[in-house]
């Protein structure tokens, strides 16, 4: 028998614990493959963030830090300064880099540190229990948002990879989506771009992943990859936004 | 020997370097500036690395992420920075790693002054941050013996994987001193195995602070009990002067111990059998020697530049035994030896006395 796809041995045979129907599982394959293929296996440092994704280093078998809520650019930048050649990377969700870690992502960013930030936007809080989210979008539903997003008070959805772009240290930006198998073979594109980034050293890399997250969108997995694909994507259009 | 006459930020931060710290995460606040901009030029020379980060709590994330791949590195802050910094504190402990903080503390609370205090006597041997977890803290009363035991900081932080903090007043790091930096006293430490630095062909290290399974956070919580217990059995620092004929005792840690000295110097020449006992470990607390001591003084009087932090510390090792009286300025003011004798005269003459500020 002939093997013509195979998984790459980084990304562990763990059972995961996401939800069924989230795509976290589809973006870390997608960081496994394009760490296996840049043969970074024995130097990549990863960084979890706290959210859904807090069990990173469970599924992906790199060395691992875990950072606390929002401060994952800022252990990166630790790390890759004691190990510049380490292929260091943060994985955050958007509360945790679009909320309560702004300072840390948009320094990181300006420093032009030379790290992967990979940046899962589901437009919600999942780990807590589907709160809204500083990505929610206008009118949506969640517990905290019970009468759907009031810019009346809660504001507006940040569109952070157009916001990282502005900024001089950023080397690459990228806005793709994990809703169907073109989408997803883009993403894995970005997502290798991201790191090829930080191995030419050119500076700070950022890939936004939209992502869905079925249980606290109230939806069935295949309604959610419709609803991201009908309504994320106006809000938060795919392209790439930073290349240098 | 040479003796160069130096600021106490400055002596702080060459005796790191010299103890092999390369990596310095900071963010300005005075009084200890002079500790960031040092390094800002001396660590380039020695090829280490120094970043102003974008606030305390992004400088203690940035020591989080480097004492977790292996390095030696330190921060440096006053009161209010450190308070930020105590989410980092928690994390570190949590992820049981060495480093080393520095607090030069000023007066508060919120934005408080700029002067010398020690009012986050509380924040440094309680806790700061949430959880169950210590931090081993150094009170140095002069530049040279902050030199001495930054070096320390780092071995003791190395050794048990602890955070270490240097804990002194605005006046320890803005008075110039004579000082000699010493050969650090390596202690023989391992490798740092246990460190992100990328596979490298051997087992992968996974640097974590959630214990998410109640038993497992229940066994790390007594693991790590263990080995605060083993500090305290064998760090616990404290200096004692006058206190073999002692009948009052003084306690005092910091630059106040120095001003507290010489208040026992004038009593004991008034004739009044006083001492002095100095913690240089804050945590942790010299109990032991202070109850001791409670068999032999008659009462005691601990001096503080806060409202009566450490008394607490005092009362509950002498544990009613004998009375614990208390004096302190605050807020940036500085008790005099004339108002420390003062105590100690009301006291000889048995007066009445109430805690005093
Ligand atoms: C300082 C702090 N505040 C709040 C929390 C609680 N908390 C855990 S995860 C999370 C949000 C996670 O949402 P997101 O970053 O969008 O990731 P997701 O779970 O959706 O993947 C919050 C608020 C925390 N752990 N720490």
């Amino acid at each position: 028998m002939k093997t013509i796809y195979k998984k790459p041995d980084v990304f562990l045979s763990e059972n995961m614990h996401y939800c069924p129907g989230c795509t976290h599982g589809v973006a870390h394959r997608l960081v496994a493959e394009a760490i296996a293929e840049l043969g970074a296996e024995e130097r990549a440092i990863g960084v979890a963030s706290v959210g859904c994704s807090v069990f990173a280093a469970n599924y992906l078998d790199c060395d691992f830090t875990e950072a606390a809520h929002g401060r994952a650019p800022a252990v990166a930048t630790g790390v890759k300064r004691v190990h510049p050649n380490a292929l260091v990377f943060t994985y955050q969700g958007d509360g945790d880099l679009a909320s309560i870690g702004v300072a840390e992502i948009i320094h990181a960013a300006a420093r032009g540190e030379n790290i992967t930030v990979i940046f899962i936007n589901n437009a919600i809080y999942g780990m807590t229990g589907g709160q809204m989210a500083p990505t929610t979008l206008v009118g949506q539903t969640t517990t905290t948002s019970p009468g759907g997003r009031n810019p009346a008070g809660a504001g507006y959805p940040i569109r952070m990879s157009e916001i990282i772009a502005t900024l001089d240290g950023a080397a690459y930006v990228e806005r793709a989506g994990l809703y169907d198998v073109p989408s997803i073979a883009r993403a894995k594109k970005a997502v290798k771009k991201a790191f090829e980034t930080q191995v030419h050293k050119k500076g700070f890399a950022m890939v936004e992943l939209l992502s869905t997250c079925p249980t606290n969108w109230g939806k069935t997995p295949v309604d959610a990859m419709t609803w991201l694909k009908d309504y994320m994507i106006p809000q938060f259009p795919l392209g790439v936004f930073k290349e240098v | 020997m040479t003796r160069e006459l130096i600021k106490g930020n400055e002596a702080i931060a060459e005796a790191a370097v010299r103890a092999g710290c390369r990596y310095f995460f900071g963010y300005p606040i005075t009084p200890q500036n002079e500790i960031p901009e040092y390094m800002s030029k001396r660590l380039p020379e020695v090829g280490g690395t120094y970043l102003q980060a974008e606030s305390e709590l992004a400088a203690i994330n940035m020591v989080y992420g480097a004492a977790g791949a292996g390095a030696r590195v330190m921060t440096s802050s006053s009161s209010p920075g450190i308070s930020l910094k105590q989410e980092g504190i928690s994390y570190i402990a949590s992820a049981k790693l060495p480093c080393v903080i520095v607090n030069i503390v000023r007066s508060g609370p919120g934005l408080g002054g700029i002067l010398p205090a020690q009012s986050d006597y509380f924040q440094a041997t309680k806790g700061g941050g949430h959880g169950d977890y210590r931090v081993v803290v150094f009170a140095p009363s002069s530049v040279q013996e902050a030199a001495d035991l930054v070096m320390e900081c780092f071995e003791v932080a190395d050794q048990y994987r602890v955070p270490v903090m240097l804990m002194g007043d605005g006046m320890i790091g803005q008075m110039m001193e004579p000082v000699e930096f010493k050969e650090p006293k390596k202690r023989g430490l391992h490798e740092k195995s246990w460190a992100t630095t990328g596979r490298q062909g051997g087992e992968r290290n996974v640097i974590s602070s959630l214990h998410i399974v109640a038993e497992e956070c229940y066994d790390f919580c007594l693991e790590r009990e263990a080995v605060y217990r083993e500090i305290a059995e064998k760090e616990t620092r404290c200096e004692t002067e006058l206190m073999d004929d002692a009948e009052i005792a003084v306690v005092a840690y910091g630059t106040v111990a120095r001003i507290a000295k010489n208040a026992v110097l004038k009593a004991r020449a008034a004739g009044i059998k006083t001492g002095l006992i100095r913690p240089i470990t804050l945590w942790p607390f010299p109990s032991d020697i202070i109850n001791d001591y409670a068999k032999q003084v008659n009462s005691f009087l601990t001096v503080e530049m806060s409202t009566g932090q450490m008394v607490e510390d005092v009362r509950l090792a002498v544990n009613g035994q004998k009375p614990v009286h208390f004096f302190g300025r605050t807020g940036g003011i500085i008790p005099t030896p004339e108002e420390v004798f003062n105590e100690l005269m009301k006291m000889a003459e048995g007066e009445k006395h109430e805690n005093n500020l």
